[in-house]
């Protein structure tokens, strides 16, 4: 049976048309989705912690879909990313389960994406913040998409709890303009290059 | 040019403990911190190269802050991250400028190799803003137990006109990693992945 046991979700989206800059043709959209959950772990350690991922499958499919859809469809996303943040009676390791239940979902509904998911994580007190990191999907070293989102929420995670966070854009960084390789020379299929 | 810095911090921190048990020896990570001025601060400037030329010499010296403050020799390094938060004047792009172009070649000389992407984060703020700085294997991207973060914070930093670089190295993965994945000892390292 699921232990899993959500408080609470919270979605945030927005766009930015410039910054101070010429004004470029499209407005970049950025969104984050985050979910606030019992940590079945708080509190104590616990060895074997490896099937809360299974649990956890679920949600990331869940939580990807709708932050595709606020941002307009699968075809529309460039850059991902995903964060945890662990309340204070659990334990950084507790975080490290999202690795794959939120980075595979993305992964799973955004095709192709080649590149890994970049992350980070932390333990927290109650509203605590995160700056979730943002890669291209296809090629990491993309430089033009290199971003990251600040997210966190006044009342979570209680001590007892997990936020569990995914992250994306719709593109590049406005008025970008440092270089590296370009999304539109992106070569193979390494998640690379 | 020169970065004209204001301050530099540099933060170690040990966990000896997680969740009761011990840990031995203690994980270990490092963060450095420049504050600069930024010279573009105001203005929109096209070309950003004085910025890229700040982050080379901003690899060398945050990178080696870190490993000197971990006392540990530069292949003993096992993960790194790299970050800015831009002043209120300045621009997000200011940030990946410093960041992106220049910075990693210098700072994988002082942690030696560094195979793997420095994973990066950027964001504009104020005094007293957190900066969360990730962490990832400097050698194979995808090793799981070295996935971490590290948060900096100056009480007076950045002011309108600097930006705040970090640069942090560990010497260790996580605390008590046990969520599989590729194990560091199996990496390969050589194409910056596995």
């Amino acid at each position: 049976m699921s232990e899993l046991s959500i408080r609470k979700t919270a979605y945030s989206v927005e766009d930015i048309f410039h910054e101070g800059g010429p004004k470029p043709l499209c407005s970049l959209r950025r969104g984050s989705a985050m979910a606030v959950i019992h940590n079945p772990f708080a509190g104590r350690y616990v060895e074997e912690i490896q099937w809360f991922m299974e649990d956890l499958k679920p949600l990331g499919l869940q939580m990807a879909e709708k932050l595709i859809a606020l941002l307009g469809g699968p075809d529309q996303i460039e850059g991902y990313g995903k964060g945890a943040m662990i309340g204070e009676d659990g334990e950084l390791e507790h975080g490290a389960l999202w690795h794959a239940p939120g980075g595979y979902a993305m992964r799973q509904l955004i095709e192709p994406s080649n590149a890994i998911v970049p992350s980070t994580k932390k333990v927290v007190g109650i509203g605590g913040y995160l700056d979730v990191p943002i890669t291209h999907i296809n090629a990491s070293y993309v430089r033009s998409h290199f971003d990251s989102i600040e997210v966190g929420l006044n009342d979570a995670p209680r001590k007892n709890e997990l936020s569990f966070i995914l992250v994306m854009s719709t593109g590049a960084r406005i008025h970008n303009r440092a270089g590296g390789l370009a999304a539109t020379d992106i070569e193979g299929k390494d998640g690379l290059r | 040019m020169t970065a004209q810095i204001r301050k530099i911090a540099v933060n170690v921190e040990e966990t000896h403990k997680e969740i009761g048990r011990p840990i031995s020896p203690a994980t270990r990570k490092a963060v450095a911190v420049a504050v600069i001025k930024n010279p573009f601060a105001g203005q929109y400037v096209e070309d950003l190269g004085d910025l890229m030329e700040i982050g080379a010499e901003l690899g060398t010296f945050l990178g080696r802050k870190c490993v000197e403050a971990l006392g540990i020799s530069a292949r003993e390094a096992e993960s790194y991250g790299k970050s800015a938060m831009v002043g209120e004047n300045g621009e997000l792009e200011h940030a990946a400028a410093i960041l992106h172009p220049k910075l990693g070649a210098p700072l994988r000389k002082e942690v030696e190799k560094g195979a793997a992407l420095v994973p990066s984060s950027k964001k504009m703020g104020g005094p007293g803003q957190v900066l969360d700085v990730p962490l990832g294997h400097k050698d194979a991207a995808y090793v799981r137990s070295h996935f971490d973060g590290i948060e900096v914070r100056l009480n007076d930093a950045p002011r309108a006109n600097e930006i705040m670089v970090a640069v942090a190295v560990t010497d260790s993965g996580r605390p008590i990693p046990r969520v599989g994945g590729l194990k560091a000892k199996d990496a390969v390292g050589e194409d910056g992945l596995r």
